[in-house]
């Protein structure tokens, strides 16, 4: 397995807050990783250092080899990476539909005098983005939903907008932050089924931070547990969820 | 009811999809075309006088409608706009390439304004805008070289290839011309990838910096094409006006911008179009409701302010969405006709927004 992301001895401190003090963790190239933890514990910072929201203090962030530490935040995602939000970041007042073009941005939407006088160049290219946000459509069951505009969508639906969103943008890795939370049985057995499609028939990698460990064990190959900005343990579902420090850090003992 | 059916994407991708609204829309165009042949001189430059605001609408449309961005400072644009033509033409550049200059010299102002946008947003955006209309309108005052100062400066008459359009009929076909092209380049490049930009940044910048939008540039770039537009809408103001005192645009220009922005309904080129044209009329109006008031009543000073507050009031209660969001419930009345629900257009609430990290 080669590793396809890389954190080395990363630091992340907001003042005198240490949020994430020397973690290591690496991503191989078609797994599906979850990553655990109590509130507070970093998961979501750790995201956020990846996708440059936020920057490291220390420690070295390679994707592909390559150092992403100091990247300019637009720039992450025209690597290869994308993600979901914990608290859905759609687009409200946009269709679907756009919301799944914007999705494919980084492949670029011609020049802008192109735009301006819509040459035929110009449509063929929308066309092509417009087959590929119809595949992620015909993927996630999104038919109905084509042209409602976002503000107006059930909550469930919302969440499976954006990992359209993210899919349209054909990531080699992708970030799920909390993408079962809000959602009832049902839609997470959907999510499952989904999740595991993403890995075995788009082959994108997949890293997600959730709670729900019926979803964890059903599609994660390895479970990561955080705490307190630290890596508690590692490894299959089963074994880290019996690893005492991780019984410890959620029970509190 | 009517349902399409589509068989490539490109068909999705018409502006106008149904013969019926092309038969409209060709009856508005050539009625548009008609309207010198039957009207009135002063009703001419009426008219010409609303498709530059229209214009201007636009501009400002473009930058608060899809890119979410305040600005109280638009008249300032329009007078950029304005004054860089009419001394551009004093320099003896012909007018079909003093006005596309004009347009240039206030979208690279724009560019400056912009700047600060990267940082400030919503209320303290407002309050740049405001200081930066204040700076110019004091700069126009006491650059006595280039703009005559508070004593004005007269506009050439415009001229293209040595046929004078400075007759009415002339300058309002250059005022059509311009509302159509601008309307078109606008329309397209809103539906293309710049707009959805421009939305992506409105709606959510954590999202839009995911998705791998250079959300700085973008506000800046929107900042310059509506300081454009805006003022290729000075350029014909100009024009319009023939004498050019820097009383002619004041923060009340801008607030009127704002109003026909607010009023037509965000985030829609119809919109801005059809706030351009209520509030421009407004005015119009109050004077015809004038005759009709007791003597003491009309004599009141402030009224148009007053009518134009309350229409302001009354459409944030009564249709956030705008004029655009009225005629969007008009046409589903009319396309479904018995089977019309007013909940089609009633928002969810939704009680899911948190701390967003931008």
């Amino acid at each position: 397995m080669t590793a396809l992301l890389e954190l080395d001895e990363v630091e992340l401190a907001f003042g005198g807050l240490v949020a994430i003090g020397g973690l290591s963790l690496r991503v191989d190239k078609g797994e599906v990783l979850a990553v655990i933890g109590p509130n507070g514990a970093g998961k979501t910072s750790m995201l956020n250092l990846v996708t440059r929201v936020f920057t490291a203090r220390r420690g070295r962030i390679r994707f592909k080899g390559q150092d992403i530490a100091q990247m300019p935040r637009a720039r992450i995602a025209h690597l290869g990476i994308a993600r979901t939000f914990q608290n859905i970041e759609l687009f409200d007042a946009a269709t679907v539909l756009d919301n799944l073009l914007l999705g494919r941005h980084r492949f670029g939407s011609g020049r802008w005098w192109q735009q301006i006088l819509r040459t035929p160049a110009l449509t063929r290219l929308e066309e092509s983005h417009r087959a590929k946000a119809e595949e992620v459509i015909e993927f996630l069951d999104l038919s109905p939903w084509r042209n409602a505009r976002v503000a107006g969508l059930p909550y469930g639906v919302r969440k499976v907008v954006e990992l359209g969103r993210a899919l349209c943008a054909e990531p080699e890795l992708l970030f799920l932050d909390e993408p079962a939370s809000g959602l009832n049985p049902e839609e997470t057995r959907d999510l499952a089924f989904w999740i595991e499609d993403i890995r075995t028939e788009l082959g994108i990698t997949v890293v997600m931070i959730e709670h729900d460990m019926s979803l964890v064990s059903a599609v994660a190959d390895r479970v990561v547990c955080m705490a307190q900005g630290k890596m508690l343990a590692e490894g299959t579902p089963a074994k880290v969820q019996g690893h005492p420090d991780v019984i410890a850090a959620y029970l509190g003992t | 009811m009517r349902f399409d059916y589509h068989t490539a994407y490109r068909q999705g991708f018409a502006l106008l999809p149904h013969t019926s609204d092309r038969v409209l829309y060709g009856l508005l165009i050539a009625l548009l075309l008609a309207v010198p042949f039957f009207a009135s001189t002063y009703l001419l430059g009426e008219l010409g006088y609303v498709l530059i605001l229209c214009i201007a609408a636009m501009g400002l449309m473009v930058l608060t409608g899809f890119t979410g961005q305040v600005s109280l400072g638009h008249a300032s644009f329009v007078a950029i706009g304005a004054y860089a033509h009419a001394w551009l033409m004093t320099q003896g550049l012909p007018f079909a390439l003093s006005l596309p200059l004009a347009a240039l010299i206030s979208a690279g102002a724009g560019l400056v304004v912009g700047i600060p946008a990267i940082r400030v947003s919503g209320l303290y955006l407002a309050m740049v805008t405001l200081a930066f209309s204040i700076v110019v309108e004091q700069v126009i005052g006491l650059w006595r070289g280039v703009t005559g100062g508070f004593m004005g400066m007269l506009v050439p008459n415009p001229e293209l290839l040595g046929l004078s359009l400075s007759s009415p009929r002339a300058f309002y076909y250059v005022c059509l011309f311009f509302a159509l092209a601008v309307l078109l380049a606008l329309l397209n490049l809103m539906r293309s990838g710049i707009g959805r930009a421009f939305v992506g940044v409105r709606d959510s910048e954590a999202a839009a910096y995911a998705l791998g939008i250079p959300v700085k540039r973008v506000k800046v770039g929107a900042f310059g094409l509506s300081a454009g537009v805006t003022g290729l809408a000075g350029a014909l103001m100009a024009h319009h006006i023939g004498y050019l005192t820097p009383d002619a645009f004041t923060l009340l220009l801008s607030l009127d911008l704002v109003l026909m922005v607010v009023i037509g309904g965000m985030g829609s080129l119809r919109g801005a179009i059809l706030g351009a044209i209520l509030i421009s009329l407004l005015p119009r109006a109050v004077a015809a409701l004038k005759a009709l008031l007791p003597e003491a009543m009309a004599r009141q000073s402030g009224m148009e302010i007053f009518v134009a507050g309350a229409v302001l009031a009354f459409f944030v209660l009564f249709e956030p969405m705008g004029l655009n969001g009225r005629w969007l419930k008009l046409r589903a009345l009319l396309e479904s006709f018995p089977l019309y629900r007013r909940d089609t257009f009633r928002r969810q609430k939704s009680y899911m927004r948190s701390e967003r990290n931008r």
